[in-house]
């Protein structure tokens, strides 16, 4: 056999993006017929990982080889020349185009410029030659989703593909759904193909992967062997063993038992199902899940942003139905949503005009707004979560993405609400907004805010909350306290909900 | 300033630019330009579309799209005439707006609770408020030769056209209002990103509704005024007058996306198309070339904001 060069290999390859890195020292090979996971807690970097080795970030630092050539500066479409194909955690197709026409969308037969009507035959073809199946006519909306995955693959495999990146493909598969899939990927590595496997379902990983890598934080820690570890060493990977950096402040315990907000059977559309949970004064409770668990949904139902058919909310000592947004701001139940630009802030409009923005009734009189109220109260928001640049009138696009997240929280705490949902409050902040953030998030609550801590990282839940509830499937499976566990602890028990 | 911060500054105020350097241009090439009669005029012609395109710009700020304006105004020309023989001129005269406030709410409705696009709905709108323009005028046009109604558009205050006072107080009321009201603030929150507007507690429905509400408002006074200025009332009075206001809002510079923008950019956009039109007419220019150069000066308009985006 002669000696072959690795399909792909990656040198110290890292990114950063703005100036900030969220991904250093990966050195990785992948080679023909091989399937190889990457797993991490969220945040880790594995999407930003497999985006790399898709052609789709550029490299920071490192260097990236396809089959020998150096590749480092290369793009989707060029990793495709090179046999790269890359699925997309939300799935890209065209839902209102068949089957035939999204395998071939973008390579179409034609002759000048005119379509060939041989699709189906083509297809039939590439199907007999994968032993991959579907019917051809079939408009791509109407399937399931493992099916609209087979026909990513398809497409992948129509162009030749040696490598397929897979970012978290069973995220929204049943359990069968997910066996397909992993039939589907041994059949793929037996034909040589490889797969980058990206997943947070350490059973799926362990299931059909032959090396794991793992990330934590953006750097690449490990490589392992499927066959010399077990799901705890697996963990034990993900986790590390030195103690994080952050240091959390010390949460006072609240000072009443007093019951501020009490759902029961919260059941929505959206699959929030059947969810029972409480919230007391000053205090802070923490959902932990993974990213999909249904955390944000649940949050959505309670505030109304989503509709509700079944459950109850008491909110202080009333039944609260019928809710939306308006209605909930008013009574002081807030929520910070996740992403920032899409749904926390107003982009175009001043920092100024964000801060007051859900509580305008309070700097206006007859319905003019009270423009040196509204100047004072920014300042002190710029002041207190020590916003940079400190311009009131300052455009919200020219902040930092840390800076915009202590604006859109700034924004809420303004008029200190009674119950703040807060979802992601420090994704993709830097550490010292990131403790600004914290410290403000304890000391409100001590002086009379609830908080609903939603995040994606255990160890922030449980450093900040008093009680937190562990999510699954758009339900509470548990309850935690965050002094009596450790993350280990709940991290082997959200796995062992899949 | 740098390099940078001047290209920003003359994109932002390029529409001002134009209109001063059209009004240079035929200043110097014509010597019945600028004449007191002159402008007057202009001014005066033009007061019912400023005053559609002003409030159509928060419609737009909104992120909404008004078509039926040109309909709305077909009906208020079309009833203030009626109305004026019938009843009495001032109710001929009031009734157009309030009329206009009555569609343009009911527009707004149509909108938010089938929740549409507005560019759709009023389309379907526009056709049927001209639709019953004609059918009440019985496709005729109707005369309304009384001093008692032509005093709107033809009487003057202190030498100046009633019109055009107004036109200012109208344009001035809604500069206020969208700058220095929380009804303003949340029109620019909801065109800005709908939304961080709904999770910040806004009744967006209530916002976007107020917006076609005011713009029906707009289409009546506009209605009233024109009706009032050529003493005659008709179903294709308001034709083409709503892509004339939204070309006007655009050529001043407010974001076509929703979220930016001001009242007086529409203003002078209408009075950049009003500059064109009257130079022709002073200079005895081809009028097969008047669209032609409308729509050039459209295109440049547009073509110097984008340049903006880009760098």
């Amino acid at each position: 056999m002669s000696l072959k060069a690795p399909l792909l290999r990656a040198d110290n390859v890292g990114v950063s993006f703005s100036g900030v890195s969220v991904l250093r020292g990966v050195n990785l090979e992948v080679n023909h017929g091989e399937i190889l996971g990457l797993v991490g807690e969220n945040g880790a970097g594995k999407s930003t990982l497999g985006k790399v080795l898709g052609g789709y970030y550029s490299l920071s630092e490192g260097v990236l080889y396809a089959g020998g050539e150096d590749v480092s500066g290369w793009k989707a479409h060029t990793a495709l020349n090179h046999g790269i194909a890359m699925m997309h955690q939300e799935i890209q197709i065209v839902p209102a185009l068949t089957v035939a026409q999204n395998v071939f969308l973008g390579f179409e037969d034609t002759k000048f410029g005119i379509l060939k009507p041989n699709e189906r035959q083509r297809l039939k073809q590439l199907m007999s030659e994968t032993g991959f199946f579907l019917n051809p006519a079939i408009v791509t909306s109407d399937l399931p989703i493992a099916d609209q995955q087979k026909v990513e693959i398809l497409r992948s495999l129509a162009r030749k593909a040696q490598m397929i990146v897979m970012d978290e493909p069973t995220s929204s598969l049943t359990k069968d759904e997910i066996t397909q899939l992993h039939e589907i990927m041994k059949k793929l590595k037996e034909r040589g193909t490889a797969i980058i496997y990206i997943s947070h379902f350490l059973d799926d990983i362990l299931d059909v992967c032959d090396r794991i890598a793992v990330l934590r934080d953006g750097s690449h820690v490990a490589t392992l062997d499927r066959n010399k570890i077990s799901k705890p060493d697996l963990v034990a990977a993900i986790l590390g063993t030195g103690q994080t950096e952050t240091q959390y402040p010390k949460k006072s315990p609240p000072k009443t038992r007093k019951k501020i907000l009490d759902v029961s059977g919260l059941t929505s559309p959206n699959g929030t199902k059947n969810v029972t949970f409480k919230v007391h004064e000053n205090e802070i409770v923490g959902l932990i899940g993974f990213v999909g668990s249904g955390r944000t949904e649940i949050a959505r139902a309670l505030v109304g942003a989503d509709t509700s058919t079944d459950g109850k909310v008491k909110l202080y000592t009333s039944d609260y139905s019928n809710r939306t947004p308006a209605k909930s701001t008013e009574r002081g139940l807030v929520m910070v949503p996740e992403d920032r630009r899409g749904q926390g802030l107003v982009i175009t409009l001043p920092v100024r005009a964000n801060v007051t923005l859900p509580h305008l009734q309070s700097y206006t009189a007859g319905g003019v707004i009270l423009t040196q109220k509204e100047r004072s109260k920014t300042e002190e928001i710029i002041d207190f979560f020590d916003i940079r640049p400190t311009v009131i009138d300052g455009d919200v696009t020219n902040y930092s993405g840390g800076n915009q997240q202590k604006i859109l929280i700034g924004k809420w705490l303004a008029e200190s609400p009674k119950i703040v949902i807060l979802d992601e409050p420090s994704r993709g902040v830097d550490i010292g907004a990131r403790e600004k953030i914290h410290r403000s998030i304890v000391e409100l609550a001590a002086s009379g805010a609830s908080f609903i801590l939603i995040s994606s990282e255990i160890e922030e839940v449980l450093g900040l909350a008093h009680r937190a509830y562990l999510v699954n499937d758009g339900q509470i499976k548990a309850e935690i306290l965050p002094d009596e566990t450790t993350e280990r602890d709940v991290l082997n028990t959200l796995f062992s909900f899949q | 300033m740098n390099q940078h911060s001047i290209l920003r500054f003359l994109q932002s105020y390029a529409v001002l630019i134009m209109v001063v350097a059209l009004v240079i241009a035929l200043s110097l090439l014509s010597d019945s330009f600028l004449t007191t009669r002159n402008v007057l005029n202009i001014l005066n012609q033009s007061a019912p579309l400023m005053i559609i395109a002003s409030a159509m710009t928060l419609v737009i700020i909104a992120g909404g799209f008004d078509l039926s304006v040109g309909g709305i105004f077909s009906m208020g020309a079309v009833c203030s005439a009626w109305l004026a023989l019938a009843v009495h001129p001032a109710v001929g005269l009031i009734a157009a707006p309030i009329i206009g406030l009555t569609l343009g709410t009911i527009n707004g409705v149509i909108i938010t609770t089938l929740n549409v696009h507005s560019f759709l709905a009023t389309i379907a709108t526009s056709l049927i408020f001209t639709g019953t323009a004609i059918v009440i005028s019985d496709g005729r046009l109707i005369p309304v030769r009384m001093d008692e109604f032509t005093w709107l558009g033809r009487g003057k205050i202190f030498n100046i056209y009633t019109s055009i006072w107004v036109t200012a107080v109208f344009a001035v009321l809604l500069t206020f209002l969208l700058t220095r009201t929380s009804l303003g603030r949340k029109i620019f929150a909801v065109g800005g990103n709908e939304e961080a507007a709904i999770l910040s507690g806004i009744r967006t429905r209530w916002i976007k509704t107020s917006t076609f509400a005011t713009a029906g408002f707009a289409a009546g006074l506009a209605a009233s005024i024109a009706t009032s200025r050529i003493s005659m009332g008709q179903a294709s009075a308001g034709n083409g007058m709503e892509l004339q206001a939204i070309a006007a809002v655009i050529l001043g510079g407010t974001s076509i996306y929703g979220g930016r923008g001001a009242v007086w950019r529409s203003i002078a956009g209408v009075i950049l198309l009003a500059l064109i039109n009257n130079g022709f007419n002073i200079l005895n220019a081809d009028p097969f070339f008047r669209d032609l150069t409308t729509g050039l000066v459209i295109l440049a308009a547009i073509g110097i904001s984008a340049f903006g985006r880009k760098s």
